[in-house]
């Protein structure tokens, strides 16, 4: 039976919803289209779900720290919605000829909120940090030679080889600056300092009370000139997602960010007067969903087995109804929103009668085949009973396995699954989030993380390395080409969605989103309305 | 008087005897009235009762039939109530006759036993056994056995305590009868009544356990149950109350007809004690 969602249009609903928004599209750039001025002054108060464990960015990397810390805490560089470089503590850059080198001019009157003034110094502290707390910056900075201060507000770093997706790690989430003077020679996991974070953000800790409110003021010594606009931001604890939503609605809470109500909630809380909604923000981490086929065992090691998953699922269902039609329908392995995605990849239909097909042929005998659902709330219980539905009609015998976050870790990471959900960030390079999912030697028993699926194709594997270093971008692009199709040929997993990361806010809050990590990049360009 | 005079008599009974009938019917003829699985999305989601013609309950957040929904979720409901009673029969009535007909040491040691599972309560037991057998229907109908027999051990130890001094028992004894015979041919049948009374009344605590267990997400994943549906429309009670109320309702009207059930068996297995009233 045909879906009569797809062609009744709740997905088109929820567009003109949007665009009756005024700030859904504006506040995504500097510019608001509807000609309001900055100014100075005024409070937000923003959801914070769950409550963070720390502040500590540079030490702790969970989305609300990273969400708060983000104002605290700044790098080298932004990242604009399209994947851009952006001036941060570096006013500008240039990258060698070669590929091998890249200086950074940093802004010269920067300080650090305690008064020290911040130098190259703290830059060289800073990934000499990082690199031993984060495995993700440690592999980053390993094709790093050596990196000179050729004065105090410039930092050069060599490569050994080309690596072009140097130029995107230096997100605040990925390498934040770090106060030399109070770090250097000391316990990091242990310093006092991490109790009252000292960055060089446009915001400064001001207090936390446990379980309730976490509070942020303005920097009043921040180096680019009028900003921040905010005096305060609130951070508010609050554990229970309809709660949240009735905070948003008195006028208690500004701002939802994505995942603090669930997805059934939006279109409501979206609706009310003075609510806008957007979906920018999520560009660089790029959250994309997908079912992890266990390439192992069973029918699974069978491509045409694979191949019949994808032609059973209704992603669009799913993309109308659970992610009110604001994700998109991936065609490959690769996010659309990355430069490296390959657009003449087509997307497999919805068509059980070929998925049925396909399992004639090989012989399917009706083996019962496990699904592991994503035990993140309803949105995902909701999703994993769709999944199983279309899998039964396309002649998939299903039974789904009712699991815990701690069960799901453990049966994915001990490989103890037929089909599981889960979602991962693509970032904005495949050399740092999609290589890992697809890369032979990335099959270690122990992480729900790496290739868990078991999928093995040394050219996959060639491919992947050679185009991490590859410098000419064409060449490269041939490169990531080829991966795509071999990918999309043998489906070693089936990808499900780019997930959409849609944010509510009060229409009065301006410039919330900047950047292509959204909220986590911080309240720098953000400015309220005074309405009273 | 016969039995269903007397049962008769109470308009309650009667009135939960149809409501019952109505449910059973409907969990009989779930696999004909709606042959597709309830899980199946048909339609738009969110459909009100009535707003398009064959979705008389209207559709949930997926679009999936809420009639469909109610029927097969009559079944599991109904199903789990009378298999977790029967279960808890087979363990309560055996333990409590033993204690009731032997006394002394061996009283001891089964009420000890009993009670050490009526100190827990019922429901946090229930989750906890759920939570460590994973949630399936077998385990919870476990689950809920396990956590519902000691009132009826208790129950069948009281009566064997006051009905094995009677002097039929004795005669029974004196004609050389084994422990054996005496307890499943002279006591037990005499000791019923009081049973079954209770046993209705813990189909309802079981369909009302069950319910419960699926609306904190401990159901059988792949089992449209009533419980479920509550807590599936939990999240979106502001947009589309119906989607909980209508299995609400369900359940209510389930429970309460349990108990008039079991008032009219009451009245109907205890004459006596129905005069008094």
């Amino acid at each position: 039976m045909k879906n009569p969602i797809a062609s009744l249009g709740l997905g088109g609903l929820l567009l003109t919803l949007l665009s009756l928004s005024p700030g859904a599209s504006g506040s995504s750039a500097s510019s608001d289209g509807d000609g309001a001025q900055p100014h100075s002054g005024g409070e937000v108060n923003i959801a914070i779900q769950p409550e963070p464990p720390s502040l500590m960015l540079p030490l702790v990397q969970n989305n609300p720290v990273q969400l708060i810390g983000g104002n605290i805490f700044e790098s080298l560089l932004r990242y604009s919605t399209d994947l851009e470089p952006m001036p941060q503590l570096a006013k500008s850059w240039e990258i060698g000829d070669d590929g091998l080198t890249y200086t950074f001019h940093l802004y010269d009157n920067v300080v650090w909120h305690d008064g020290e003034p911040f130098s190259a110094e703290d830059v060289v502290f800073s990934v000499g940090f990082m690199t031993e707390v984060e495995p993700q910056a440690r592999e980053t900075m390993s094709h790093v030679e050596r990196i000179e201060t050729p004065d105090a507000n410039t930092v050069v770093f060599h490569l050994k080889q080309p690596y072009p997706a140097f130029i995107m790690a230096f997100e605040v989430g990925s390498m934040p600056m770090v106060p030399k003077h109070i770090y250097e020679g000391t316990d990091y996991h242990n310093n006092p300092a991490n109790a009252h974070p000292i960055g060089t953000g446009p915001f400064e800790f001001e207090r936390w009370d446990r379980g309730s409110v976490i509070v942020l003021s303005k920097n009043e010594d921040y180096y680019q000139e009028g900003l921040p606009y905010l005096d305060t931001l609130y951070w508010h604890v609050i554990p229970d997602a309809a709660s949240r939503a009735a905070a948003y609605e008195n006028g208690t809470l500004d701002v939802l960010p994505a995942g603090s109500v669930e997805n059934f909630d939006l279109e409501r809380l979206a609706d009310l007067p003075g609510s806008c909604i957007t979906n920018q923000g999520s560009e660089m981490f790029n959250p994309f969903a997908m079912l992890w086929l266990n390439n192992r065992e069973g029918p699974m090691s069978d491509v045409r087995f694979r191949k019949a998953v994808m032609y059973a699922l209704d992603r669009q269902f799913a993309n109308d109804v659970l992610w009110n039609g604001l994700g998109r329908i991936p065609a490959g392995p690769f996010s659309s929103k990355l430069p490296e995605h390959d657009d003449s990849i087509e997307a497999y239909p919805h068509d059980p009668e070929q998925a049925r097909a396909l399992l004639d042929e090989m012989g399917y005998n009706g083996e019962q085949i496990r699904l592991l659902p994503l035990p993140y709330g309803e949105t995902w219980a909701r999703w994993s009973e769709a999944v199983r539905q279309n899998l039964e009609d396309a002649g998939i015998n299903v039974t789904t396995e009712a699991t815990d976050v701690a069960g799901w870790n453990q049966a994915i990471s001990q490989w103890d699954y037929d089909i599981a959900f889960t979602y991962l960030y693509q970032y904005s390079d495949p050399s740092i989030g999609i290589s890992r999912t697809y890369n032979s030697d990335n099959i270690a028993r122990g992480s729900p993380w790496n290739n868990v699926e078991g999928y093995r194709n040394e050219r996959v594997d060639e491919l992947f390395a050679a185009a991490a270093v590859e410098a000419d971008p064409e060449a490269r692009q041939q490169l990531y080409s080829e991966v795509q199709q071999i990918l999309h040929e043998e489906v070693p997993l089936a990808w499900l969605l780019e997930m959409p990361q849609p944010v509510i806010h009060g229409c009065d809050v301006h410039n919330l989103i900047t950047t292509g990590i959204g909220i986590s990049d911080g309240f720098k360009n953000a400015w309220i309305e005074s309405g009273d | 008087m016969s039995f269903w005079h007397r049962f008769a008599r109470n308009r309650g009974a009667l009135l939960g005897v149809f409501i019952l009938t109505f449910f059973i019917l409907l969990a009989l003829l779930a696999p004909f009235l709606y042959p597709d699985s309830p899980w199946r999305m048909v339609q738009r989601p969110f459909l009100a009762p009535g707003e398009v013609e064959g979705f008389p309950l209207g559709t949930d957040a997926m679009g999936r039939d809420v009639a469909a929904g109610l029927a097969h979720g009559a079944w599991v409901s109904l199903l789990v109530g009378l298999i977790s009673t029967l279960a808890a029969m087979l363990i309560g009535v055996p333990l409590g006759a033993l204690a009731g007909y032997f006394g002394g040491r061996v009283d001891d040691v089964l009420m000890r036993f009993t009670e050490f599972f009526q100190t827990i309560p019922n429901f946090a037991l229930a989750i906890v056994l759920v939570a460590i057998l994973q949630p399936s229907i077998t385990t919870i109908i476990l689950a809920i056995a396990i956590v519902s027999w000691p009132p009826v051990a208790r129950l069948v130890r009281g009566e064997f305590l006051s009905l094995k001094q009677r002097e039929y028992v004795e005669a029974a004894r004196l004609v050389g009868q084994g422990h054996v015979a005496i307890i499943v041919r002279q006591i037990l049948p005499n000791a019923l009544s009081p049973v079954i009374v209770l046993a209705s009344l813990m189909i309802a605590t079981a369909i009302l356990l069950e319910s419960a267990l699926s609306f904190m997400g401990l159901g059988d994943p792949d089992l449209m149950s009533w419980g479920y549906m509550i807590g599936a429309a939990r999240t979106v009670m502001r947009q589309a109350w119906w989607l909980s109320v209508i299995p609400g309702v369900a359940i209510l009207l389930t429970v309460l007809a349990l108990n008039l059930v079991g008032d009219g068996l009451d009245d109907a297995l205890n004459p006596q004690l129905a005069r008094q009233r």
